[in-house]
Parts: structure tokens; C-alpha cells; sequence
């Protein structure tokens, strides 16, 4: 029954998102366009960018993406139809949806950033495959961390103010295993070399959905 | 006699903060290159992270306790509790931040569990914001407690395992060798067990009377 639900929920989230294209194409100007501001003042500049901002840059660009993705989640549609989803769903349901959902746009929103940012910026990447392996990953747990926190940030007033001081220190031990692991892979190793950070990585994922799972339901009740 | 009973652990407390003051000042440590007599720093600045873990721990039990009950005054402890915890969090970062300068070198270094102090006390920085930002008290209670679970977790990890996945001037990281092996001899011990005591309870002391605190202005508030 219930995975049933999530599912039914997950294809609504698609569909909404299909009808309404104009947030996912404003998303993916978003990424393009700071995209290009990078380019034009580190690339364009120096002729060269280390490889260490490289990356820091682009994982800066993709949090920044995701917060702003993930962060509409539950503003998008109207006060009251979230009470109508209450009666109807179980709220385990909801937040898994979302959060399948999430990753499933922000997976997508990363493989087009890496893309442009490939084109403009160029691509140091040692081992390419270990790389997108670790961008799934990061979109993963930036969704999964992030659902949850835009539930909180949506019950107060100022919903932008509040996702941000309450995602940002809350991603970071993400973020730091996000960005060692990606550098290893951009130094051309792969999975034997990273194996503690590929497993503390997955187990916090896990952990961050699972606690999701746990207290969203008490945030849904109101 | 009944109230000599109910805070006789503060007397305790007292004897213990005592005993690792004068101790901690006036007893025998190994000498060690480099350490020397910071060594000390031990009993004050380690017992302050030790204080900070209980406390937060507390903190996050009446955050469950709360989404089980809806009580209100399990959110009042588990807030005072997470303020008390913060307090001792400065605590230990200015005893660190001494501790550095006289063996490493620097007030402030480049260090993992630096780091992640630093954004543990983001994120319960972030907490506080949460909590003056929602006016409805039970929203306000179920919010913040939801987060404040959320934080501790994320916290622990970054504190116990990010570290341990990189090198640290700490001992016990990056191949440094940990107290137990070379430095805390048995002399230290005796003091720095019950100094972890002493302080820890010191801490539950203070988040006590925050708590009655707490309750007094709720109820000068409600009958004004």
C-alpha cells in the first residue's frame, strides 16, 4: 500500500512540475547564469583556474541550486491543498516522495550543471566515471537533508531567510565528504581509494532519510 | 533537612570543582616536550567538551520526550539545556584556542575539529534563530525540537567521524599519539575523572535554574 502511495504521490510532483515548466526552466537559468558569471571572472580573467576551485566552485553552484530547489518544495502549491494531501496520505509518504523527487531533479539538475560547466570551464576530471558517481551521491543527500528542512522552513513566515540559516550549517559535514571525495576522483582515483568516504557518505544518507522519516511527521501535523 | 536532601549533589558538585581547581593548579603532571605545564589544560578544557555532549544529550531526550507529549516544559528544558550546552561550547573553544597558541602556535589552526566546532555552533546558532522566530508557542516547541534532533545528529558526525577521516593536531588523530597511551598517567587521571564530573554537573546545575527561570517568566507572563 504504502510504496504504492509514495509512487502515486512522486508522478504527481512530476506532473505538476510538467504543467507548471516555468520553475524548472527558472532553476536551470539559475544554474547556467552563475554558471557563466564564474566563467567570465575566474576563466575569462586568468586563462586558467586551479583545479581545487574548480571544484569548490561547482559543489558552491550546486548547493546553492539545490537550496533554491528543494526549498520551494512545499511553498509551491497552496496552504490548503497541503491539508487535503494530510487527510489523504500518510506523512511518511509525503516526505519520502519528496524526497525521491528531489533527487530525481537534482540528479538531473547536476549532470546539466556538470555539462555547461564542462563547456565553459573546461574539465580536469581524473576519473570521470567516480565523479558522477559522487555528484548522484551529493544529490541524494542534498535532498534528503534538505526536504525535511524546507518542511521546518515552510512553517514559518519568512520561508527563504529561514532555509537558508537553517540548511547551511546543516549541510556542511555533507558537503565536506562531497567535496573530499569528488577531489579524490578529480586526482584520477576511483572506488578502492575511497571506500571509508563512499561508506560514511552512504550511511549518512541513510541516517539523514531515516530521521526524515521520523519527525517530519510531527512537523506535517500542523 | 528535606532541602539539605534535594541539593545535597550540589555540594558535591562544589567539592569536585574545588578539588579539580586546586589540583589542576597544584599537582604533580608528567613533563612532556612541547606541553610542558599546558598539560593542566586538560582538566579545563576537555572536561568542557565532555559537559557540552551530556548536556546536549539531555537536551535532545526532551526534544523526544516533547514530540511524544506535547509538553511544554519538556521544551523548556530541552531548550535551557541546548543554552547550557552552548555555553560550554565557548568555553571550550577559548580554553582550546589558549591551549593552541602555547603548542601549536596559533590562537586559531587550520584543524578538523576546530572546523566542525565552529559549524556546531552554526547550526545551534540556526536553532536559536528558529526558536525568536516562530511567535506560537507550541509551533515554536514542536519546530525547534524536530530541528534541535536533526542538528545533534548531524553534529555527532561531524564532530566523532569527519575528524577520524582526516588528519588532526588532536591527540588520538592523524597518527598523533591519543592521552591514554603516552600522557594521562594515573596521577592525572585521579583528576580528571572527577573533573569531568564536577563540570558536567556544574552544567545541569546552571541549565536547572534556566529552567526555573524560564518557568517564572511563563508565569509572570501569563498573569500579566
Amino acid at each position: 500500500m504504502k510504496s504504492n502511495e509514495i509512487f502515486v504521490l512522486v508522478k504527481k510532483e512530476i506532473n505538476l512540475e510538467w504543467r507548471q515548466k516555468f520553475a524548472l526552466q527558472g532553476l536551470i537559468l539559475y544554474l547556467a547564469s552563475t554558471i557563466f558569471i564564474c566563467y567570465l571572472s575566474f576563466k575569462a580573467k586568468n586563462q586558467s583556474i586551479e583545479p581545487i576551485t574548480w571544484n569548490t566552485l561547482f559543489w558552491i553552484i550546486l548547493l546553492f541550486t539545490a537550496v533554491n530547489a528543494v526549498g520551494k518544495s512545499f511553498t509551491q502549491e497552496h496552504r490548503d491543498r497541503n491539508l487535503f494531501y494530510f487527510q489523504l496520505f500518510k506523512p511518511e509518504s509525503i516526505i519520502f516522495s519528496k524526497i525521491i523527487y528531489n533527487s530525481i531533479m537534482l540528479i538531473g539538475m547536476s549532470l546539466v550543471g556538470i555539462l555547461f560547466y564542462t563547456w565553459v570551464m573546461g574539465n580536469p576530471v581524473g576519473n570521470f566515471p567516480f565523479y558522477l558517481v559522487a555528484l548522484v551521491l551529493g544529490a541524494l543527500g542534498f535532498s534528503s537533508t534538505l526536504s525535511l528542512i524546507a518542511g521546518i522552513a515552510a512553517q514559518g513566515e519568512n520561508t527563504a531567510t529561514l532555509m537558508a540559516v537553517l540548511s547551511f550549517p546543516i549541510i556542511v559535514p555533507l558537503l565536506l565528504l562531497l567535496l573530499k571525495l569528488s577531489k579524490s576522483a578529480m586526482d584520477g582515483f576511483g572506488l578502492d581509494e575511497n571506500i571509508d568516504e563512499l561508506g560514511v557518505l552512504v550511511a549518512l544518507d541513510l541516517i539523514v532519510i531515516a530521521l526524515s522519516g521520523i519527525l517530519f511527521p510531527f512537523i506535517w501535523k500542523h | 533537612m528535606e532541602t539539605l536532601k534535594k541539593h545535597s549533589w550540589k555540594f558535591v558538585a562544589l567539592l569536585l570543582l574545588i578539588y579539580t581547581v586546586v589540583m589542576g593548579l597544584y599537582g604533580k603532571v608528567p613533563r612532556q616536550a612541547i606541553l610542558n605545564e599546558t598539560v593542566r589544560n586538560l582538566y579545563f578544557h576537555v572536561t568542557m567538551w565532555f559537559s557540552m555532549i551530556f548536556l546536549l544529550s539531555t537536551s535532545v531526550y526532551h526534544s523526544v520526550k516533547y514530540l511524544q507529549t506535547s509538553d511544554l516544559s519538556h521544551d523548556q528544558k530541552s531548550n535551557a539545556y541546548v543554552e547550557t550546552g552552548l555555553i560550554f561550547a565557548v568555553l571550550g573553544l577559548l580554553t582550546g584556542s589558549l591551549w593552541a597558541k602555547f603548542t601549536w602556535g596559533a590562537w586559531w589552526t587550520n584543524d578538523p575539529k576546530l572546523n566542525s566546532v565552529a559549524i556546531g555552533m552554526l547550526i545551534y546558532l540556526a536553532y536559536l534563530l528558529v526558536r525568536s522566530s516562530l511567535p506560537d508557542e507550541q509551533q515554536k516547541a514542536r519546530i525547534s525540537n524536530v530541528y534541535n534532533i536533526f542538528a545533534f545528529v548531524i553534529f555527532m558526525v561531524l564532530i566523532w567521524i569527519l575528524p577520524r577521516l582526516t588528519d588532526s593536531l588532536h591527540p588520538g588523530n592523524g597518527g598523533n599519539p591519543g592521552f591514554n597511551s603516552m600522557d594521562l598517567d594515573n596521577r592525572m587521571r585521579m583528576v580528571f575523572y572527577p573533573a569531568i564530573i564536577g563540570w558536567t554537573m556544574l552544567g545541569f546545575w546552571i541549565a536547572n535554574i534556566k529552567i526555573r527561570v524560564k518557568k517564572i517568566e511563563e508565569t509572570i507572563e501569563e498573569t500579566e
